[in-house]
């Protein structure tokens, strides 16, 4: 008796112990702390759904495909800023991925050893700067280039394609894919370097074994091996560039406008709630912004769960070749 | 290892300990200093008459010392808001309330300067002042003149007729009263405009950029040339930027844009005032009025009492000298900023709005 009495105090005790231990306590604040975060993203998903009931009650499906805005006669639709949005993403990772992979292989496999540090850094350093000042370099000296020099050479030699016909003002669809796309390349380069890195040696030491140029190294052992992680890359950046407001709103000329010319003013969907929403008085005017909102953010986060589940796979193959 | 956690948890609870002391403090200092007896006044609502208002609040304070009157530019839409949710005593708009929307409570609607929209443009080269006409602005932004030296613009400007330019036309993005008087005015003079665009603080533009606020067109204006946009007059005077003179319909004359022939916009319309303030005053038919011109308000609710607790007999009086002295003394700053004083006969149409305020049924203002 005395023995088994002995026995279950000392378990309560532990348990106690154990309760008012500190690993304890800080395992069970920092759970708190994850489940705040999820609960915020649901949160806020609840409440741009609630308060675009308005909207979505009248125009239905229709608010997808509506080609027109018009907050004067209370007709709306999303068309042309998932257009620009879409459009404008579409153009900054078709310049920015070529040369985002550039600087990822000259950093990761060719670079000597004293440059790769100041260069990754200088890289990085590029993701910091404000979108504002982005913004405001784009408008008073990248746009006034794109008017007297690119769009006058783009129109001379590819001026037969409708994509390069039109006013050519500088400002509009051309500026804002340009804009950003300069912004996405940090974030592109860093994480497709990260990745390349990560790729075991004995691979790149196997493909010279058989007699491997330098870029066919890079093409058979690290591009392969690399390959899923690149495009999570890739979609990091198309994330950030989809929900890029600021330094687009400055330069693409904010007109919901569906044109084949990239000269033509465009606007986003980011754009447009930033814009309108301060002075947004009736209900329904209000009610579209929002449903804009939930558009955004439903692809924005279905697109960022792809690419980190693509890099997190990536991550875990590499793992297992190591061990 | 226990030994390192206890003393790190002993370490957590000594910070706790000290912080609760400085807090306890702090709430200590604030209960036992003696309460001065402020009347914090706010206000929130448009960011046109910001600077403004914000000077009024200044100099009232150094007469008033216990006064404290705060005011937030977030728009007059987000002001509306704040005043139907009973958050601020005052709120300011460019556009006027409707009565179907004032669903909290009937808001008196003070007019306590004047704004004005100019045209600008860059045209380099051209010495001359621009001239133009609500109609042939209303082309210009419908996209149906396109170019400088458009038969319609040469006739008002012979000097242009070598021109042969594109127009670039920049115009607000985001939601603005600054749109809205100038949508106003284009709809009164022009018959498509009003059928295809309307007015309002957004609207459809059928052709040109979108920037961000006054500083976004004002860039554009100034950086491309042969561009053409509009911004608050005060706006474009602090930054030198170069406007059109407007042709006033009534009178014929190319009117320049003053602080004075704003001023004069409002004498247009006296009569109408008396009944209702709410009323557009673009197009005024005062021979000297610059005519994209307009109002802007502050509102207040008609009685006081429906803030409840937040507000008493003393402070709905504050207010309302607050106010008064706005109408008054106050429109001797106007012209200093760049604001337009209001006419002497709208400052009695003031003053008869404020005798109407009631608390409790009772009159404020007594005078």
């Amino acid at each position: 008796m005395p023995h088994s009495f002995f026995l279950f105090r000392k378990i309560k005790l532990k348990k106690i112990k154990r309760i008012l231990s500190g690993d304890f306590i800080f395992k069970n604040i920092t759970l708190i702390f994850a489940l705040f975060v999820l609960s915020l993203a649901i949160l806020v998903f609840y409440e741009l759904y609630s308060r675009s009931q308005l909207s979505i009650n009248k125009f239905g499906l229709g608010f997808l495909f509506g080609r027109e805005w018009d907050p004067v006669q209370g007709i709306f639709g999303a068309l042309p800023f998932i257009y620009g949005t879409v459009t404008s993403s579409i153009i900054a990772l078709m310049i920015a991925v070529p040369i985002s992979l550039g600087i990822a292989i000259y950093l990761s496999e060719l670079a000597p050893g004293y440059l790769r540090s100041p260069l990754s850094f200088m890289v990085e350093l590029l993701a910091a700067v404000p979108s504002v000042v982005y913004g405001l370099w784009g408008l008073f000296v990248m746009v006034p280039w794109i008017r007297d020099y690119l769009q006058p050479f783009l129109e001379s030699i590819l001026g037969f394609l409708p994509f390069f016909q039109g006013p050519k003002f500088g400002i509009g669809m051309l500026a804002g894919g340009i804009i950003l796309a300069i912004m996405i390349i940090p974030t592109i380069s860093a994480v497709s370097r990260e990745v390349m890195l990560a790729v075991p040696n004995a691979q790149r030491e196997a493909a010279f074994a058989i007699g491997a140029t330098r870029w066919e190294m890079i093409r058979v052992s690290v591009f392969k091996y690399a390959k899923t992680g690149i495009i999570g890359a890739i979609l990091l950046g198309l994330g950030r560039a989809l929900g890029e407001t600021m330094a687009v709103i400055m330069v693409i000329g904010n007109r919901p406008n569906i044109s084949l010319s990239l000269f033509e003013p465009a606007y986003t969907m980011s754009g447009v709630i930033a814009s309108e929403y301060v002075e947004a008085t009736q209900e329904l005017y209000l009610s579209a912004l929002i449903e804009i909102g939930l558009l955004l953010f439903i692809i924005t986060l279905l697109m960022n769960i792809f690419a980190r589940l693509l890099v997190w796979r990536m991550m875990k193959i590499f793992r297992g070749a190591k061990e | 290892m226990a030994m390192k956690s206890k003393s790190g948890i002993s370490k957590i609870m000594m910070a706790l300990a000290i912080i609760l002391i400085i807090t306890g403090a702090v709430a200590a200092y604030y209960a036992l200093t003696p309460k001065t007896q402020t009347i914090t006044l706010n206000g929130a609502g448009a960011t046109f008459p910001e600077p403004l208002i914000k000077k009024w609040a200044s100099e009232y304070n150094k007469i008033n010392h216990s006064i404290v009157i705060d005011y937030q530019g977030i728009g007059s839409g987000g002001g509306i808001q704040q005043i139907k949710e009973k958050i601020v005593d005052f709120a300011g708009t460019d556009a006027p309330v409707k009565d179907e929307d004032m669903t909290t409570g009937y808001l008196v609607h003070i007019p306590e300067t004047l704004g004005a929209v100019v045209v600008a443009y860059n045209i380099p080269g051209y010495t001359e002042t621009l001239k133009l006409d609500g109609d042939t602005i209303a082309k210009i932004f419908l996209g149906n003149i396109t170019k400088w030296n458009d038969p319609e613009i040469v006739a008002l400007n012979p000097g242009l007729i070598d021109i042969n330019q594109d127009i670039l036309v920049a115009h607000r993005s985001d939601g603005s009263g600054t749109t809205y008087i100038f949508t106003d005015y284009l709809s009164r003079i022009n018959e498509e405009w009003a059928k295809r665009v309307g007015k309002g603080k957004s609207v459809n533009w059928p052709v040109g950029v979108g920037a961000q606020g006054n500083p976004g067109v004002a860039g554009i204006v100034k950086n491309y040339h042969y561009s053409i946009g509009y911004m608050e007059i005060t706006y474009a005077m602090l930054n030198n930027i170069t406007y059109a003179w407007i042709k006033n319909e009534f009178s014929g004359e190319f009117i320049e844009p003053t602080l004075e022939s704003i001023s004069k916009a409002a004498k247009g319309f006296l009569n109408q005032m008396k009944n209702d303030v709410r009323l557009s005053i673009v197009n005024s038919p005062e021979p000297d009025s610059y005519p994209i011109t307009s109002f802007t308000y502050i509102l207040l609710y008609k009685e006081m009492n429906v803030y409840g607790e937040k507000m008493d007999m003393g402070k709905a009086k504050a207010l309302l000298d607050f106010m008064w002295w706005i109408v008054h003394d106050g429109q001797d700053y106007s012209e200093g900023l760049y604001y337009a004083k209001l006419p002497q006969e709208v400052i009695e149409i003031c003053e008869e709005l404020l005798r109407s305020i009631t608390y409790n049924g009772q009159h404020i203002i007594t005078s």
